[in-house]
């Protein structure tokens, strides 16, 4: 069916008519239904699609390790001509690890944590190389460790996984994957779990080691940046089926599939600030609830209704270009994405600096300042970790702040701090002109009704025995302020229907269960809501979705939100002023756009450059800067500048005192940095 | 490390100063022991003889400032029923409790360990429904009609095994059978469950990705994070076997501590129940020591 791109090249691995089943009730259901697709040698094909899409599922088959009861029914696997379905449990095991081998998502629960790294490195190489002896097997793992550059090789070839930070863990998971030169690297979400900065590295070390051996990669991912920026072919997959394949320019410059575009359309931008975002209505439906005819057909806005979308299964099918789309309409596609991106309403960003000036805040935080007692070393000598150091900020009424850095740096201590569930250290914040840490008693429980928060996980902040009525109204039940007809209110605030009361969180799907936790965070009428990494968990159809959401409502009720976010692009699009954090200190304020498009600190110069810029073309997309290692031991940061350990421009006088947040530059716009001067002015630098 | 153990070590003394410290209360408040020294027709003046004799008449915070002063150096006074010291009453019933306890935890974690892996490498689902349906059923039996029913099988039908008294390695084979079987039972659920747990997890699929076969996987990856929750359970449980096995020493006419302190609490043979508790708590909390020292020892992500 698929025919391969560029003709010159040869077929490394070919699946044709994968279909993956499991048993459901007394029939079976196809989790991958009829999926082929061809890798050449030494490229990159990356597999995008958002959870329950089949994309992991994919390549469990590919190796053999479909976990039960899920079975591949049909289709076959062929390997440099060798076809693998045919192989038993012992003939596969000298494909996996040898000619074919897997980079998995989370590089915390990867590793066994009992068992030392070097060890699981040696088993990978010993499995496939019987011959050789223990001495050569660690040399050659310690040869590993260098290539996928991990610091003092010898040392750390002994220590334990929980002594690895996860960048460096996922670097010891690539050396064992890597052990045998494979010559098909399976990337399951690689850098999903790993923090921006790391991500960079460690997309950095795949390539690398890719371009040594000659192997050719699947990249899983459901993040459409990563895979602009990495691969050279895409397929996109859409309910257990291929719905669109072709070369990465090709895909994202002109998509043939509406879920493709929309996907595409649903990003936020860097370089723009959009009034809504495009987002695909509805959600995924479960495996065995697929809509007859095309499985898009009741989320797409370009069917329309046709009956050939609602009738007819679409089947992959070749396109001009060596392009393939399983859309009956695919010829449209085009036309109406560029429709939809006309369709965006650009905002244009006033300068609101005299406002900010003028106005009360509703928000205020003064030099606030959290540190943990830890014990540590021989005797349990004490040692104080400051999680929080002189944080200061005003969010005015109706606006949102921006919170980014990287795990680490303090934002969800901030969180805890500003929702009382911790005590700061030192401080002040001052709530609608009240001070908000000296509450005690029935002020603090008044108080904090002003103040509401939405967690990461919707999987996990929502009780399961509760029903949803009973989440929404427990807010109101603690404050006695029961009413009924606004649990319904509330529910349709939040895009949901009167039917969902009576359920439990878990029959709905995440971004469902986000709109319950937003509903139930409303229910106190706040005049602050705290939304801790709100979005991070969902898809990106959905996160585009309750972006939106949260616009709307922060439009109708005048909400003010603490946007903390790892996601640059999510927070350009949502923040009025942003924060970088970087080891508990707040290192660059103001506008978001300011701070955007004229980063003054190597930092967050270093956050926006790893950006992925799927919409700028690649050799528009400027300099990536990688920053070195990973975050310093907050018990023992650098002296003077805490980020000078991993900043390119540090000079001797970044060691001797920490530089203040403070304008300067322009007004308004504050950073941490001595050099910000001659930072912000890249002609300056080079002179 | 050292701070750990200097800290674990005081924390355990002071649990057995407190574990001490209650019975000697308790005990008072179980009532008089001189009743039950005296014959039925003993006059007043005899009880209030015997009684300060014994140092009864005493305010109480008097009698346990005493207690607590000899105790320290050793004495923990001597037993009422037999006028010898009460801890060598105690420490002589020792062995014999630990050879029952220490035999019946073997076999029970051995076994559960043997029984847990091979339910894990079988594929054949009767077997492993087999073996999981018998722990269950051996659970569900009190110790003490067990006990009974082993002495009726192989004892009085079958001859082959002693029922009651300590001294052969035949002695030995039924109590510990007893005992250890129900152990088996707790450890074997345990372990099927963590090794349940255990093939869930990313890092097995990482080993099975590498090429690894299902032994390999199983003995070097499976097993080690399995054994941990086991090694937590059996640490409390090990405690629990050499001060509780009572129902077992009693049913077998076992000479162990247990045995002894029940003796002595329906005799109010209060220095005896003392010491016996004073031995009991401490090697409880030792055992508990241990297992925390091992526990680091076993995981590298625990580090005091």
């Amino acid at each position: 069916m698929n025919k391969p791109a560029a003709s010159d090249q040869k077929v490394l691995l070919s699946v044709r008519n994968l279909t993956i089943q499991v048993p459901v009730g007394n029939g079976t259901c196809n989790l991958v239904d009829d999926v082929s697709f061809d890798i050449m040698e030494s490229e990159v094909f990356a597999l995008v699609g958002e959870s329950g899409s089949g994309k992991s599922l994919t390549m469990m088959a590919v190796l053999g390790l479909l976990p039960l009861p899920l079975r591949m029914t049909q289709g076959t696997i062929v390997l440099r001509g060798q076809e693998l379905t045919e192989l038993d449990f012992n003939g596969m095991r000298q494909v996996r690890g040898k000619k074919m081998a897997i980079v998995f998502q989370d590089p915390m629960t990867a590793l066994n944590p009992v068992i030392r790294v070097g060890k699981q490195v040696d088993e990978a190489i010993r499995l496939h190389n019987p011959g050789l002896s223990a001495k050569q097997i660690r040399a050659r793992g310690i040869e590993l460790f260098r290539q996928v550059g991990i610091p003092n090789p010898e040392q750390r070839y002994d220590q334990f996984p929980n002594e690895f930070s996860g960048g460096m863990r996922q670097r010891v998971v690539i050396a064992i994957a890597m052990a045998n030169e494979p010559d098909l690297l399976i990337a399951d979400e690689p850098t999903t779990a790993l923090d921006v900065t790391i991500q960079a590295q460690v997309m950095d070390v795949l390539r690398e080691v890719r371009e040594r051996t000659g192997a050719a990669m699947i990249l899983i991912s459901h993040d459409l940046g990563l895979v602009a920026e990495h691969a050279d072919r895409i397929g996109v997959l859409y309910s257990g089926s291929l719905v669109e394949t072709g070369t990465t320019e090709q895909v994202f410059g002109a998509p043939q599939h509406p879920y493709t575009a929309g996907l595409i359309a649903s990003l936020p931008r860097v370089d723009q600030k959009v009034d809504r975002l495009y987002s695909i209505p509805g959600f995924v439906p479960a495996p065995d609830k697929r809509p007859k005819g095309c499985a898009f057909s009741t989320r797409c806005e370009m069917s329309r209704d046709r009956d050939a979308c609602t009738h007819a299964r679409p089947t992959l099918r070749s396109m001009p270009e060596g392009r393939h789309s399983a859309c009956h309409y695919a010829e449209e596609t085009e036309s109406w994405a560029k429709a939809q991106a006309a369709a965006r309403v650009v905002l244009d960003e006033v300068d609101d600096s005299a406002l900010r000036q003028a106005a009360e805040p509703i928000l205020s935080v003064q030099d606030l300042q959290k540190e943990f007692d830890v014990s540590r070393g021989f005797l349990g000598r004490r040692a104080k970790m400051k999680a929080l150091r002189g944080i200061s900020f005003d969010i005015l009424k109706g606006r949102t702040l921006g919170l980014v850095g990287e795990s680490g740096c303090g934002k969800s201590t901030l969180a805890r701090v500003l929702l009382r569930l911790m005590e700061a250290s030192g401080g002040q914040v001052m709530l609608n002109g009240k001070p908000l840490l000296t509450m005690q008693g029935s002020a603090l429980r008044s108080a904090r009704r002003n103040l509401q928060v939405v967690f990461q996980d919707p999987y996990s902040s929502l009780d399961p025995r509760m029903t949803v009525h009973d989440i929404i109204a427990e807010p109101m039940r603690i404050h006695d302020c029961y009413d009924a007809a606004r649990v319904n209110e509330l529910l349709a605030h939040v895009g949901l229907g009167p039917e969902a009361l009576l359920r439990r969180p878990g029959q709905f799907s995440g971004g469902q269960r986000q709109r319950i936790a937003i509903a139930r965070a409303l229910a106190l009428q706040p005049d602050v809501l705290i939304l801790d990494e709100a979005v991070s968990a969902l898809d990106v159809s959905i996160q585009a979705q309750v972006i939106n959401l949260l616009r709307d409502l922060q439009a109708e009720f005048g909400l003010t939100y603490v946007f903390i976010s790892h996601d640059l692009s999510v927070v350009r699009h949502i923040s009025d002023d942003v924060a970088v954090m970087y080891l508990g200190r707040i290192i660059e304020y103001g506008s978001v756009r300011e701070v955007f498009e004229n980063p003054e600190h190597p930092y967050t110069q270093a956050l926006l450059s790893a950006i992925p810029r799927h919409h700028v073309p690649e050799a528009e997309r400027g300099e990536r800067i990688l920053l070195a290692g990973d975050l310093p031991n907050p018990l023992s940061p650098p002296s003077g500048c805490a980020f000078r350990s991993r900043c390119r421009h540090a000079v001797a006088s970044c060691a001797q005192s920490e530089p203040e947040l403070i304008e300067r530059t322009r007004p308004h716009h504050q950073s941490a940095c001595l050099r910000a001067e001659e930072l912000s002015n890249p002609a300056k630098l080079a002179s | 490390m050292l701070y750990f153990i200097t800290k674990r070590i005081l924390q355990s003394i002071l649990t057995v100063f407190g574990v001490v410290t209650v019975a000697f209360f308790l005990v008072r408040l179980s009532g008089d022991p001189s009743l039950l020294l005296l014959s039925a027709d003993a006059t007043q003046e005899d009880i209030a003889a015997i009684r300060d004799a014994m140092g009864l008449n005493r305010p109480i915070w008097v009698q346990y400032l005493e207690f607590i002063g000899n105790a320290l150096q050793g004495d923990f006074g001597n037993s009422i029923r037999q006028n010898s010291p009460a801890m060598s009453l105690v420490l002589e019933r020792v062995p014999a409790t630990l050879e029952l306890a220490l035999t019946s935890f073997a076999v029970g974690i051995g076994l559960a360990l043997i029984l847990g892996t091979i339910m894990r490498i079988t594929r054949k689902v009767w077997l492993r429904e087999a073996i999981m349906w018998i722990a269950l059923a051996r659970q569900a039996f009190p110790v003490f009609s067990f006990g009974l029913l082993m002495i009726l099988v192989f004892s009085v039908g079958l001859g082959w095994l002693p029922s009651l008294g300590r001294g052969s390695w035949q002695h030995l084979v039924l109590p510990a059978l007893t005992l250890g079987s129900y152990e088996l039972a707790l450890y074997l659920r345990l372990f099927n469950a963590s090794l349940a747990t255990e093939q869930r997890q990313d890092y097995v699929r990482t080993a099975y990705a590498k090429g690894q076969g299902r032994l390999q996987v199983i003995f070097q990856h499976m097993l080690p994070n399995a054994l941990l929750p086991i090694v937590t359970v059996a640490g409390i449980n090990l405690g629990l076997l050499l001060g509780g096995a009572v129902v077992t020493e009693t049913v077998f006419s076992w000479p162990g501590v247990g045995r002894l302190i029940v003796q002595s609490v329906s005799q109010r043979d209060f220095p005896v129940i003392i010491a016996g508790v004073f031995l009991l708590s401490l090697i409880f909390v030792v055992i508990n020591l241990i297992v925390d020292l091992l526990y680091s020892v076993l995981d590298p992500r625990v580090r005091f």
